[in-house]
């Protein structure tokens, strides 16, 4: 069942065209990761499937409607702007949000609770958000989009300035999330992250969808494939072989972007001829090399 | 409505609960209580230089002492006088030499012509009180010199009976207006300072939400229409709450002070006599300008995107605010001008001057109704209008510090 459905979205504002005919969906209980430089439309797009903002041509629908208040309690967000009150203590800020949601009081009380201590801070339950420390305002920013149980969660870069314990702390909680059977979208400037935790994915360029699939379809229709050789050998003579795209070199060999899997033993044969190979390997491209290929210039 | 009140209640609450609010109330409640009493404690400190009513007399004839003294008793004045024993000359140097305040020479024999000397000429209110002694004196003398009978004189000095009757329907009579004057200047501060108060207090609110950019999970969690309504509501009700306790305060300070509200400098405000309605009227003209100027301050509070700039663009409504008061306090000596009339229709004006003129004229019922009615209107208009610019403007960011961005709001509020 498709659970929230993008159709031929376009969103202008002005003469400018945030995003463009955008079309996508994303099944329930899916993980769903979005990539795209700094403008690329990705708040735009989230901002339109919460309602926040209706699109100029198309829809957005959730569960086949589309989204209004009435379906608040269904929805998590965390938004790119990190925003919280900064006078306000944590827990009381956590009980606040989720109630707007329309949680009960004493069920967000404990909620709150255990997040706090899921994410090892219960000690800053009754500390105000301008004492914490940006990462930990991250934490509860999280806890406050995701405290109400909802069906659909929406995370606008839920990663950027957080420490690696960290991120790997949170990628846990949104991966346990997800097992509840949350239907989960966000977006990263981390392919890894995408790479790791998603099922699906999309890569927007300038208001355009020019990727979407799930992760292994994307990689398989992109058609090219390293090849690792690590050889004693100088082996760089075999990056000017024709069916060889691109070659980087290594310390001790070098890759081989091809097209062509018929070229990758070729390429073997070739590196045996000029010494013995002590590496071979095929490698799926990565997201960042899609990226870069489908955007035309690397994603920061 | 379940997060409406969830809202209401945390705007009431936080707000409730900030030092400035707790402090504001506290030196207001303070204030009343040490103005009430000043009368008590203007007094104590003049308990200390009693003494210095003794005023020194310098009676050449040595004939007017003792009667002036008679005199100024029959007058309920406090000045105690005593003939001196120095000359002139001497006082004079005591004065200067500030040792004394004052002194009274009296001379002449058929008339009585005097002079008082003083350090400076403020302390006109002890002369004026001898003046007038002096005068009756020189009356009741010279009718001994004319021999006339007691009801001769009584005739001679018989006060003239002058009343004033106001011919326009709407106005009160001069007593009654005399009376309604002073409490409705205070009320009508009050709401002045009510409708500033409490509309910059939502602009803030706003303004602090869009800054610390709570306010997208906000309006993802409720519809901003009634985040906006809520928010006026609950701050409203906080409105309320201190004005409340600011009357209680008052009530309680004017008790304490163990006046009756008749006496002293409140006989000049009139409490003596107060209508019930100009209360009534006086908290309704509370709200709605409340309203009114809460909404516009909502709407201007979303347009920007940092607290600073929140003062620049309230400036055109606060002087909406002051152009009302302008028209209201001058109003109060004439309420009855036509531009007087003419503002209290309009709007933005009317809280203050329709308040006014309920409060001072005898006008028909349907003219406040007819204000109110227009009001109502325009806050209708202004929600419906200020919900479209909220809803676009809190997702506005950048440097939006004009009223130009009201288009560009209503813009992105009608693409949602």
């Amino acid at each position: 069942m498709m659970t929230l459905s993008i159709k031929n979205a376009t969103k202008q504002f002005g003469d400018f065209t945030a995003v463009d005919d955008i079309s996508l969906d994303v099944a329930e209980g899916q993980m769903h990761g979005f990539l795209g430089a700094n403008g690329a439309g990705k708040t735009t797009t989230f901002r339109m499937a919460l309602g926040l903002l209706t699109p100029t041509q198309g829809e957005v629908l959730w569960q086949g409607r589309r989204i209004s208040y009435a379906d608040s309690p269904d929805i998590g967000y965390l938004p790119e702007e990190r925003g919280l009150y900064p006078k306000m203590k944590v827990q009381d800020q956590l009980v606040y949000l989720a109630r707007l949601r329309r949680m009960d009081k004493k069920q967000a009380e404990q909620g709150a609770k255990d997040w706090l201590e899921r994410f090892e801070v219960p000690h800053y339950a009754n500390k105000k958000v301008e004492e914490l420390s940006k990462g930990n305002q991250q934490k509860i920013q999280l806890i406050a989009s995701l405290l109400h149980n909802p069906k659909l969660l929406i995370l606008d870069e839920p990663f950027s300035g957080l420490d690696p314990v960290n991120v790997e702390m949170l990628k846990k909680a949104i991966l346990d999330f997800q097992k509840q059977g949350a239907t989960i979208v966000f977006s990263s400037h981390r392919m890894d992250h995408v790479e790791e935790l998603c099922d699906d994915m999309s890569i927007l360029d300038k208001g355009k969808l020019v990727v979407h699939g799930s992760i292994r379809e994307v990689k398989r229709t992109f058609g090219k494939q390293n090849v690792r050789i690590h050889s004693d050998a100088d082996i760089t003579t075999l990056g000017e072989l024709t069916g060889v795209e691109k070659f980087t070199a290594q310390r001790d060999g070098g890759v081989f972007r091809i097209a062509d899997e018929a070229v990758g033993q070729y390429l073997l044969a070739r590196a045996l001829e000029l010494g013995p190979v002590r590496q071979f390997a095929l490698e799926e491209p990565s997201l960042e090399e899609i990226f870069i290929e489908k955007v035309g210039r690397a994603h920061v | 409505m379940y997060s409406f009140w969830i809202i209401f209640k945390q705007a009431f609450k936080t707000k409730a609960m900030t030092k400035s609010f707790m402090i504001t109330t506290l030196v207001v409640v303070a204030s009343f209580f040490l103005l009430a009493n000043l009368p008590s404690i203007i007094e104590s400190f003049d308990g200390d230089d009693g003494s210095q009513q003794t005023l020194q007399v310098v009676d050449e004839t040595g004939q007017y002492t003792e009667a002036l003294q008679a005199q100024l008793d029959q007058q309920d004045s406090a000045i105690q006088l005593e003939a001196s024993e120095l000359s002139e000359e001497q006082l004079r140097v005591d004065v200067e030499a500030g040792e004394m305040d004052a002194f009274l020479i009296i001379e002449g024999a058929d008339e009585i012509t005097a002079r008082y000397v003083a350090e400076s000429a403020t302390e006109s209110a002890q002369a004026a009180e001898l003046e007038n002694a002096l005068q009756s004196l020189q009356t009741a003398r010279v009718a001994e010199q004319l021999e006339l009978e007691e009801t001769e004189l009584a005739q001679l000095f018989a006060p003239v009976e002058m009343e004033r009757e106001a011919l326009a329907e709407s106005s009160k009579s001069q007593e009654e207006l005399s009376q309604a004057r002073g409490l409705v200047y205070i009320l009508i501060m009050v709401i002045y300072i009510a409708v500033i108060y409490y509309p910059n207090m939502i602009a803030m609110e706003v303004a602090n939400e869009k800054s610390s950019r709570v306010m997208e999970i906000l309006i993802s969690s409720v519809s901003p229409v009634k985040h906006m309504f809520a928010k006026i509501a609950g701050i409203g009700s906080l409105g309320i709450l201190q004005m409340m306790i600011f009357a209680f305060a008052g009530y309680l300070a004017i008790q304490s002070s163990g006046s009756d509200l008749t006496e002293g400098i409140f006989s000049v405000m009139g409490f003596s006599e107060v209508k019930f309605s100009t209360f009534f009227y006086a908290i309704l003209f509370f709200l709605l300008g409340y309203f009114l100027y809460a909404v516009l301050a909502a709407l201007l509070g979303s347009l920007v995107s940092r607290t600073e700039d929140v003062q620049q663009l309230m400036l055109p409504m606060m002087i909406l605010i002051i152009i009302a008061s302008f028209i209201a306090f001058s109003g109060i000596s004439m309420p009855e001008a036509g531009y007087v009339t003419v503002a209290s229709y309009i709007p933005f004006f009317a809280p203050l001057v329709m308040f006014l003129r309920v409060g001072l004229l005898d006008i028909p019922l349907w003219e406040p109704l007819l204000s109110i009615a227009i009001m109502l209107l325009t806050i209708g208009i202004l929600g419906w209008f200020g919900a479209r610019v909220y809803r676009g403007g809190v997702l506005m960011y950048g440097s939006s510090q004009s009223l130009k961005d009201i288009r560009r709001a209503i813009k992105l509020g009608n693409e949602k």
